[in-house]
């Protein structure tokens, strides 16, 4: 079996190779219907945008004094999560902004759910639409994202690889099983009505195999989207995106 | 109803139809749904829109429940002079928003 | 005609019990005449655009149109016979809307037939209708 998967591995790198635009790894766009797509591709259409403006709100209020205009963080969202040397650890986006609140502007920490916070990520997130994720694959966070990853979790002992990576593209009930890249968080869902982080999708899978939910600031959470974003290198940020 | 996001071009010709979107931050809560406790979450929707022109009628609209959250409409108009683009939605509660967005005929 | 028959035998099983958790063809007929007067509905001119297989029933992407009218468009009415209420909305166009178009998004109960109905100024009433499948999401919060 290895063989065969590294086999295979070995030809979709060469494919790559042989010509460059060809891209193996899909979005959950790419596995979205064309109402879906189109929702995400049309601004004046995408209820993120809801988001967006109540973030640039906020950002003239609170951030702007120290940051600037919001678009000087061109480039920012897509080298998340980031290891924080003066606090030791590996920051989500969220976290980051939660950090600033707490620690520079003495504010209180935004729930991990608050609008504020979405609000705030989605504007972030979108000044690098269009560019490539670029996290640093830093260790041990790396390595600890991945067991995460292929662990058998929960009652139904599914590990996020068994879906997200083997069962991918097959269906389950209605809907296509994406490759799991997280490439427009937080995002627009139209199960939630809502917008939402990465962490609530990822919470949405754990209790989907009746697994133990890690809590939004632990080291877990921020290691299984340092290894998601790794894994997604190259690929475009299209945050604020649209999915089912 | 705290966010409503208007989009008209930035110039338009005079007489001929332009494509107004928007988009209103809003639960469009049913009616039909219970709470975690099975009690009744009441409706609160947004019942009435209207778009005018100058004072002129454009659209006037009837919602139901069925309009999802946060509504998106997209609908046109025709100038036959630059003027303010008037939108008001009315909720369930009586509360009425009003936008308003210049049209630029060029 | 499956759809009607399959709907008959949903109320035979279900009216004993309980009421119906959504509207029946027959009610949205009502209610068509009702909203939209009694001059015969004909098929056509309208276009009501919906996927036909919708992936997610929250948020239904809606648009529906009248092209070329040889009477201006007065009103448009959208019905959902598969919803609790089969009433979407209704539009109304004045002297200074442009084409009679609307694009907007819906909420689907369940697989159904969606309506849209068009009045025109002449007295003239047309129909276009969608059958589409919602299918259900596995994950689901």
């Amino acid at each position: 079996m290895k063989i065969w998967a590294s086999l295979a591995a070995a030809v979709l790198a060469l494919s790559a190779a042989i010509s460059p635009a060809a891209e193996p790894r899909r979005s959950g766009y790419d596995d979205s219907s064309r109402e879906t797509q189109a929702m995400q591709d049309d601004d004046a259409g995408n209820p993120a945008f809801l988001w967006v403006r109540q973030g640039e709100a906020l950002w003239d209020q609170d951030c702007k004094g120290c940051h600037g205009a919001a678009g000087t963080l061109r480039g920012v969202a897509a080298r998340y999560p980031l290891f924080d040397p003066r606090a030791n650890r590996l920051l989500t986006l969220e976290q980051r902004i939660v950090q600033c609140r707490t620690d520079r502007m003495g504010a209180p920490a935004f729930a991990w759910d608050d609008e504020r916070l979405l609000a705030l990520s989605a504007l972030v997130g979108l000044q690098s639409r269009g560019l490539p994720l670029n996290a640093e694959p830093r260790e041990p966070f790396l390595s600890q994202g991945e067991a995460l990853f292929r662990e058998r979790i929960g009652q139904l002992n599914l590990s996020c690889a068994q879906c997200h990576e083997e069962r991918a593209g097959l269906r389950l009930s209605g809907a296509t099983i994406p490759q799991g890249h997280a490439t427009g968080y937080p995002a627009y869902r139209l199960e939630w009505q809502g917008m939402g982080s990465l962490y609530r999708r990822l919470r949405n899978c754990l209790n989907g195999v009746r697994a133990e939910v890690f809590a939004p600031d632990s080291p877990e959470a921020a290691a299984l989207a340092l290894y998601l974003a790794v894994r997604a290198k190259g690929m475009r940020v299209e945050t604020p995106a649209v999915r089912p | 109803m705290d966010r409503v996001l208007i989009n008209v071009p930035k110039q338009v010709t005079r007489g001929v139809p332009f494509e107004i979107k928007i988009l209103v931050s809003h639960p469009m809560e049913s009616g039909q749904r219970r709470d975690q406790m099975g009690q009744a979450i009441p409706r609160d929707i947004i019942n009435h829109f209207v778009a005018m022109l100058d004072g002129e009628l454009v659209l006037e609209a009837d919602f139901f429940p069925a309009i999802s959250a946060n509504p998106f409409l997209s609908f046109s108009a025709v100038a036959e002079k630059s003027g303010i683009l008037t939108l008001a939605f009315t909720d369930d509660k009586g509360e009425v928003r009003t936008e308003t967005a210049a049209v630029t005929v060029g | 005609m499956t759809q009607t028959r399959r709907h008959v035998l949903t109320l035979l099983g279900a009216a004993a019990m309980v009421p119906p958790a959504h509207a029946t063809p027959g009610e949205v007929e009502t209610l068509i005449r009702a909203l939209t007067g009694a001059s015969p509905l004909r098929d056509g001119l309208i276009r009501l655009e919906l996927p036909v297989l919708v992936e997610n029933g929250n948020t239904v992407s809606m648009r529906v149109s009248v092209a070329n009218p040889p009477s201006p468009v007065d009103s448009i009415h959208v019905f959902a016979d598969g919803n609790p209420l089969p009433h979407v909305a209704v539009f109304r166009f004045g002297p200074r809307a442009g084409v009679p178009a609307i694009s907007t998004r819906i909420r689907l109960a369940t697989s159904q037939t969606v309506t849209a109905i068009a009045c025109l100024r002449d007295g003239t009433r047309w129909r276009d209708s969608v059958e589409l499948l919602v299918t259900l999401a596995a994950c689901i919060e």
